[in-house]
């Protein structure tokens, strides 16, 4: 794979961009997964992530501006989560469990900081933790003098003595009524300067002329500092506090961040490292995070009872439930592939890179990335377009080509296909009587599979409504070779289909599958394709109303049929014309995959069947398709569905089409034989060469659905049986006096275990394997 | 998969041979790799015999895992 294509789609995928109140806080705490701890009732988990970050907890949870609610999302449903009254209620309940400890610095650092401000003493604390020696110096008689009077009725004296008393206990010494002034002296800044490794002037707001020429000031008297790095003209001087942030109203929030950021340059200055090389610690800024807030009802926030005491634990967990949380993930609720391997675009697209990568060792993602089933519903629901498809087929095809990707994953789908192109199906004809053709009606492999007589009857309509003559073209568009990543064989297959076409004297191909329509488009693009069923609703239908359409229908669109708007009109329309009540499940664009797509269903039929199922559950009514395929698995897994060939062509029988079960595999080879044993014989008077195989093995329906779960061909255990009691070479249970034969086709050794009842073999199970065995001479 | 049914191994005699299966050396291979292995098989013809529980439990995961390797 290209690793500049697969950075691209990584950074397509936004998910792991932070949630707008952990951008918006000027720390960055993760609000997110704080309040997600408390909405768990795990307060300790939850203060042990605030407090990593937050340096004085028991003062910024009562008092900090939280910038985070006026960005929250959840006050577009109900009103911004109260996270300012959550850390209070948190850090009340869990401040006694605070503990810290500072790093032992290799080499200890003098530090002296002038302002024992909520700025200053941030930065002093900072600079304690990671082990150096600091000293602050305080005009007024009392650190955070300020919080004291500006704080009254928020701040309990209690809380600032407990943080105080933590910065004590972490060998800070504060010097309070220490005035720092210019020059030398005692408490002179160039005394300060020379007797330690560093001096931070965290000052109030004010000019601060004094200081002046030791450190250049600008134009209003103000100490001139880097916005960026906090330095000043002097390079052991660095400048913090509230003056830094001229006209801004007072943050106590942003006072921390401007001492943590003050801190962060000493520490560099103090090693000897770049002041700005790599540095992340940018303050608030916003997020490109998408969340879909429409998603969720409205819920208005939590007020607590007592007003003044702010939220009980109980109060702080109900509103903390208010929490989305938030994350984009629109991809991963809409696709049980992705839910199902428990992982989101951005970590799948570098797990799937890595797989692709690995010279020797497991690939462990194999299986992973041909469990997609490129259906195209992620892209339509990103907000950055990433198709998930497009990688794992782009994976799959560099593994394919290296010979990397196991075979066995696909191998019957393969085979299938191998099937649809062989003679016992594939066929390009004339209409009767003409030597040339109009348009080429092209089928498709799985409706004849699944509805052989309703092609016979289409067919035979075609040909009765279009002047010039109808041409038959039977075979596969090849896109399982494409969704298997087999490109050359891909290929390969298109330059066939091209070369019957020009045999057939190059007419407009008309096809009836959505599949089809979107391969031939794809790999045969010069070559003219259109749907079959705008084509019939041009035409028109004669009959008035189906019997099938006496229940109302909630229509699938195929997943490969996303995009054909004009087919899914005409689809609607033409069910409309039989008296369906069509009613709509997600709408087109939003359509799902039925497993089939991208041969899911053969990689991971678990997967697949979430997929299904997922979508049967969306509503009570039978579903409309227009996929053999789709309608198909929709019965297998229990749904009653209708194609809208059955609306159309109803069964002459009269029997319920939406009850018709899934033929499976096995009868899908015999319906694509018949039915062209069925045209050759009614339209060519013609037998087959290749008529199918007479048996009288017996295969009980339970049995062939276990079959079918375990991709084993009815002719296979018939050529088993046929083999086994030919040659005599079987195992007889005993027991049961049942018998146990084995064969090898290709590469898989199928095991058959049967009896025989008046000579009839009747089949009683059937299992296989890839593995072959052989007794040593 | 279907919880697997089969036979006690005692019970199952080479139908062609008519003498009961013994276990015996078995070469097993994928992907071009050879595997001793012992597994019930006709001691007159060579016959092997594998079962369900064997073709859908430890064969499978040793074909996987040499798929992916
Ligand atoms: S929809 Fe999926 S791929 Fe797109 S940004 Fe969201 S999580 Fe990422
Ligand atoms: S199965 Fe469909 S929705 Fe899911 S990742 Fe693949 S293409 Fe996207
Ligand atoms: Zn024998």
């Amino acid at each position: 794979m290209d690793s500049k294509k697969v950075k691209q789609w990584e950074a397509l995928c936004i998910e792991e961009q932070p949630p707008a109140c952990t951008a918006a806080c000027p720390l960055h705490v993760d609000a997110r997964a704080m309040v997600e701890k408390i909405a768990a009732g795990d307060f300790s988990a939850a203060f042990a992530i605030y407090a990593r970050i937050v340096p004085f907890p028991a003062i910024i949870g009562h008092i900090c501006d939280h910038p985070c609610e006026g960005v929250c999302r959840r006050e577009e449903a109900g009103g911004a989560v109260r996270i300012g009254l959550i850390e209070r209620a948190l850090v009340e309940a869990s401040y006694p469990t605070l503990k810290r400890t500072a790093q032992q610095a290799r080499r200890a650092k003098r530090v002296a900081i002038v302002g024992a401000g909520l700025s200053g003493l941030t930065a002093a604390y900072d600079l304690l933790m990671k082990g150096h020696q600091v000293t602050v110096f305080e005009a007024d008689a009392h650190p955070l003098e300020r919080l004291h009077h500006d704080y009254a009725d928020d701040l309990p004296p209690s809380a600032i003595a407990a943080d105080l008393g933590m910065l004590q206990r972490l060998g800070v010494d504060i010097r309070c009524r220490s005035r720092v002034v210019a020059g030398a002296g005692p408490l002179g800044l160039d005394t300060l300067i020379g007797d330690h490794d560093a001096v931070l002037l965290a000052l109030g707001p004010g000019p601060a002329l004094a200081f002046s020429p030791t450190v250049r000031l600008t134009d209003n008297g103000r100490i001139d500092i880097d916005p960026f790095s906090r330095a000043t003209s002097h390079p052991k001087v660095f400048g913090g506090g509230f003056h830094s942030e001229q006209g801004e109203r007072y943050s106590p929030i942003g006072s921390v961040h401007d001492g943590r950021r003050a801190a962060a340059s000493i520490d560099r200055f103090l090693q000897g490292a770049s002041l700005t090389a790599q540095r992340q610690d940018d303050g608030a800024g916003g997020t490109c995070l998408f969340v879909n807030t429409a998603a969720h009802p409205p819920v208005p926030p939590v007020e607590p009872l007592d007003r003044r005491a702010g939220y009980s634990e109980a109060e702080a967990v109900e509103e903390a439930r208010r929490c989305f949380p938030c994350h984009c993930l629109e991809c991963v609720k809409a696709c049980p592939f992705l839910a199902h391997y428990k992982t989101y675009p951005r970590r799948a697209v570098r797990e799937i890179y890595n797989n692709d990568s690995i010279v020797m060792g497991n690939r462990k993602s194999n299986r992973m990335i041909d469990s997609c089933a490129l259906c195209g519903l992620c892209d339509a629901v990103c907000p950055t377009d990433l198709a998930m498809g497009d990688v794992c087929l782009e994976a799959r095809r560099s593994m394919v080509e290296r010979g990397h990707m196991p075979i066995s994953h696909h191998e019957f789908a393969l085979n299938d296909m191998a099937h649809a192109r062989s003679a016992r199906f594939a066929l390009a004809r004339h209409q009767p009587g003409f030597a040339a053709s109009s348009v080429l009606f092209f089928p498709g492999c799985q409706l004849p599979a699944s509805s052989p007589d309703q092609v016979v009857r289409l067919y035979r309509h075609l040909c009765a409504s279009i002047e010039g003559g109808v041409g038959l073209m039977l075979d596969c568009c090849g896109a399982p070779a494409h969704w298997a990543g087999r490109q050359q064989f891909h290929e390969e297959i298109a330059a066939e289909l091209r070369s019957t076409w020009k045999a057939m004297g190059q007419p407009t191909i008309v096809t009836a599958c959505s599949s089809c329509l979107k391969t031939l488009g794809q790999s045969l693009p010069d070559i003219p394709v259109h749907s079959v069923w705008p084509l019939l609703s041009e035409l028109g239908w004669q009959i008035e109303a189906s019997p099938a359409a006496s229940l109302p229908l909630a229509i699938h669109d195929p997943c490969s049929g996303r995009h054909a708007k004009g087919v899914q009109r005409a689809v609607r329309e033409l069910a409309a014309a039989v008296g369906a009540e069509v009613r709509e499940l997600s709408g087109a664009e939003l359509t799902t995959c039925c497993g089939y797509g991208g041969l899911a269903q053969f990689a991971n039929p678990v997967v697949a069947d979430k997929i299904v199922d997922q979508r049967i559950g969306e509503s009570e009514d039978d579903y409309l398709t227009y996929c053999a395929m789709c309608r198909d698995n929709f019965a297998r897994r229990g749904k009653r569905a209708v194609h809208l060939l059955d609306l159309l062509l109803p069964p002459i029988d009269g029997s319920d089409p939406a009850a018709r079960p899934d033929p499976g595999f096995s009868r899908r080879r015999e319906n694509r034989t018949r039915l062209k044993m069925a045209l050759l014989k009614d339209l060519w008077d013609e037998d087959m060469t290749d008529p199918l195989p007479q048996s009288n093995v017996v295969i009980p329906d339970e049995v062939r659905a276990q079959m079918e779960r375990k991709l084993i061909l009815a002719e296979d255990v018939i050529a088993v049986i046929t083999n086994a009691e030919s040659s005599g070479q079987k195992l007889k249970d005993r027991a049961s006096d049942h018998f146990i034969a084995t064969g090898r086709a290709g590469n898989v050794t199928t095991w058959v275990e049967y009896e025989l009842a008046d000579g009839v073999p009747i089949v009683r199970r059937a299992y296989c394997h890839r593995m072959e065995v052989e007794a040593k001479p | 998969m279907t919880t697997p049914n089969d036979p006690t191994v005692s019970d199952l005699v080479c139908a062609r041979c008519d003498v009961p299966l013994e276990m015996g050396k078995v070469n097993a291979s994928y992907l071009g790799q050879v595997f001793p292995v012992d597994l019930p098989r006709c001691p007159s013809c060579g016959f092997v015999y594998v079962s369900e529980e064997l073709a859908y439990g430890r064969m499978l995961n040793v074909e996987q895992a040499l798929e992916d390797k």
